[in-house]
């Protein structure tokens, strides 16, 4: 990565002038305070006594079992408190944030996972939040909505565009365009403008810091393969960023194939998008014929993104990582086996990784190791799931 | 020197402010767009900036967001949009300025998107996605096909404005206000502080826009720059004018001519 925040092509700054001043002040921020103790030292403290970490590396030997192939490891990110590896990134964001002196934080959310945790941490840290979810999204995932007002956030629903992620994350730089001057905008993912993508990436590394003691222990050596899901990529690329020089250890992230990626319904990027400039990055983006950002699918509110990180670009253009689609149907199947088997509820998220990871332990050899990372929990989507089975509720 | 710096230059000679209306390409259709343009330089426009219409605008607020989705819907094309402009080439030399995101000219290709522009004639593009740390990557094919690529400064650009001006071409976007565009009650910004700085560095002409909409205001804001930019106000007019709008589009800007014209009285 050179100065200005590429990875190889991909990544920049590319923002109305507006937010530039923001975002200088941001850079020179992280710059500084990731370098230190103070800091550090309180983050670590927040990440052992109110996230809960480490979180387990749990082997999943019934499952293993059943499949027949690899050995499989669970990194459970979703035990962390608020259910998912979002709260790692926000806790160190949101902090920043004070140390900056801002007092508002805002934040896009698709699933709801990021909001959640974006409000949680400013609850925790006493600032004001306001977040902006696609209204498809405030449907899909009312619970969550509910869930952040009662952490004292504000909610607004995004009515404009396709109403999901891509739209919240326009309706928050908007929104940061117009208050600025003591708004604090918390990405939830390895998106957005340079230094966004490589402080988001550093705080979520400690997923795959933790994996490697842990392997190790365990084990006493490396995984063969990483899998985890990718929409925006911050639970892949914080599994996969400490072995990035350890060739032997292969790194794939799952996309969302939605209805089948020879369908318009999918939002698998790497599969299917081409480069562009959007939201900050030079990366790839599903697009129309025109230049436009294509309107895009997937079950999943936290994958229905038309985007892709910029160091996930680049480590697609490198092959040092590869990236594969998995339809609804597999995840929701994933989703089911999951439960029963393991006794373990996956985010529909990160049943896209767990569905991958069950076709790939198949292929490989009972001597070789496999970690799917569970980026988080999926009791918000129970709801949605029976509908897509066709159950009726009452709650 | 290029057109845009010329009208600037004339219209400075004559006493004059200049006046830069928007007005979204293809909305309500490709035609009326044309039709409008003529209206546009009959009523006494100095340049017409014309926003190329994209998904995702997110520098836009709602009323040219909608202009932006009315087009779309209407099947406006970056083709259809340079056939327009050919046609009105044979007709006026009004200097025209595309405003568009950047991921429309990338997917184009940007060196083979700013040779079209020389070729029909288009005098500068803006790229509100675009800020200095990126601008090369776009000025060095704007440059070589002689096409202006026109710089924003906004009141957070602060220290960077002096970089911002010395690398920048044809007029120089003065953004009024914080946040999107859109019509404001008040401008809040602090136009004395940040017109001081633009005038110790600008060598060009300077223009202000966002979130004017009245000759009062216009009025009130006259005296910090050398022209003003009106859009939501004018995709207003259309919005609920629709391919009827020309002649609302002319009274607009003769009252807007008004307050920008010296008068000899």
């Amino acid at each position: 990565m050179n100065p200005k925040g590429r990875y190889g092509i991909h990544g920049g700054q590319y923002i109305p002038e507006t937010l530039m001043g923001a975002v200088k002040e941001l850079e020179e921020a992280y710059g500084y305070y990731k370098e230190e103790v103070a800091f550090n030292e309180t983050l670590r403290k927040l990440f052992a006594d109110y996230t809960g970490r480490p979180s387990l590396l749990y082997y999943a030997e019934k499952m293993t079992k059943a499949l027949g192939g690899a050995k499989i490891y669970l990194k459970r990110e979703d035990l962390n408190h608020t259910g998912s590896h979002k709260i790692n990134n926000v806790l160190g964001q949101v902090l920043l944030a004070k140390k900056m002196g801002k007092r508002r934080i805002i934040a896009e959310t698709g699933a709801g996972q990021h909001g959640v945790a974006t409000a949680t941490a400013a609850a925790l840290m006493g600032m004001k939040c306001e977040v902006f979810m696609g209204e498809e999204d405030t449907v899909r995932q009312a619970l969550n909505v509910y869930r952040m007002e009662l952490l004292g956030a504000k909610v607004t629903a995004v009515r404009t565009g396709t109403r999901t992620l891509k739209d919240a994350v326009n309706a928050a730089l908007q929104d940061w365009t117009q208050t600025v001057e003591d708004t604090f905008y918390c990405i939830g993912s390895v998106m957005g403008p340079h230094p966004y993508p490589e402080m988001v990436r550093d705080f979520q590394s400690i997923i795959g810091k933790e994996i490697k003691i842990q392997i190790r222990e365990q084990e006493g050596r490396l995984p063969d393969a990483i899998v985890a899901c990718v929409g925006g990529g911050s639970n892949a690329i914080g599994a996969f960023y400490e072995f990035l020089q350890d060739q032997n250890v292969k790194l794939i992230g799952v996309e969302a194939g939605g209805k089948g990626v020879s369908t318009s319904l999918h939002a698998a990027t790497l599969t299917k998008g081409q480069e562009g400039i959007f939201h900050g990055m030079k990366s790839y983006f599903l697009q129309t014929e025109e230049g436009s950002i294509a309107p895009v699918y997937s079950i999943s509110a936290g994958l229905d993104y038309p985007g892709i990180g910029p160091e996930h670009a680049w480590l697609y253009d490198t092959k040092r990582a590869q990236y594969v689609p998995i339809t609804d149907d597999e995840a929701v199947e994933a989703f089911e086996y999951l439960s029963k088997v393991e006794g373990i509820i996956p985010a529909i998220e990160s049943a896209h990784a767990v569905a991958y990871g069950m076709k790939l332990a198949k292929q490989m050899k009972s001597k070789q190791i496999l970690v799917i990372n569970l980026s988080g929990r999926g009791d918000k989507d129970v709801a949605a799931i029976a509908r897509y089975r066709g159950v009726k509720l009452h709650e | 020197m290029s057109n845009i710096q010329k009208v600037f230059d004339k219209m400075k000679v004559e006493g004059h402010k200049a006046f830069i209306p928007f007005i979204t390409a293809g909305d309500p259709h490709i035609d009326a767009t044309e039709s409008f343009i003529y209206a546009l330089e009959e009523a006494g426009s100095t340049i017409i900036e014309l926003g190329i219409p994209f998904s995702d605008p997110v520098a836009d607020g709602p009323v040219i967001q909608r202009a932006n989705l009315r087009a779309m819907a209407k099947g406006v094309t970056l083709h259809k949009i340079f056939e327009m402009v050919s046609r009105v080439r044979k007709k006026t030399d009004i200097p025209l300025v595309f405003l568009m995101y950047a991921n429309t000219i990338h997917y184009y290709g940007t060196d083979h998107f700013f040779k079209k522009c020389q070729d029909i004639g288009i005098d500068g593009v803006i790229i509100p996605d675009v800020p200095l740390e990126e601008k090369e990557e776009f000025a060095c094919h704007a440059r070589e096909r002689g096409v202006d690529l026109i710089s924003l400064v906004t009141p957070t650009s602060k220290e960077r404005t002096k970089a911002i001006c010395q690398d920048a071409r044809g007029f120089l976007y003065c953004v009024s206000s914080l946040g999107v565009t859109g019509t404001r009650e008040n401008i809040e910004t602090n136009l004395g502080d940040m017109f001081e700085s633009i005038k110790a560095h600008c060598m060009i002409p300077t223009a202000l826009g966002f979130g004017i909409s009245t000759p009062k205001q216009a009025l009130e804001l006259k005296d910090y720059t050398d022209g003003i930019i009106v859009g939501s106000e004018i995709v207003k007019i259309i919005e609920e004018h629709g391919d009827k709008s020309g002649d609302y589009l002319k009274v607009f800007v003769t009252n807007m001519l008004e307050v920008l014209t010296k008068s000899d009285l």
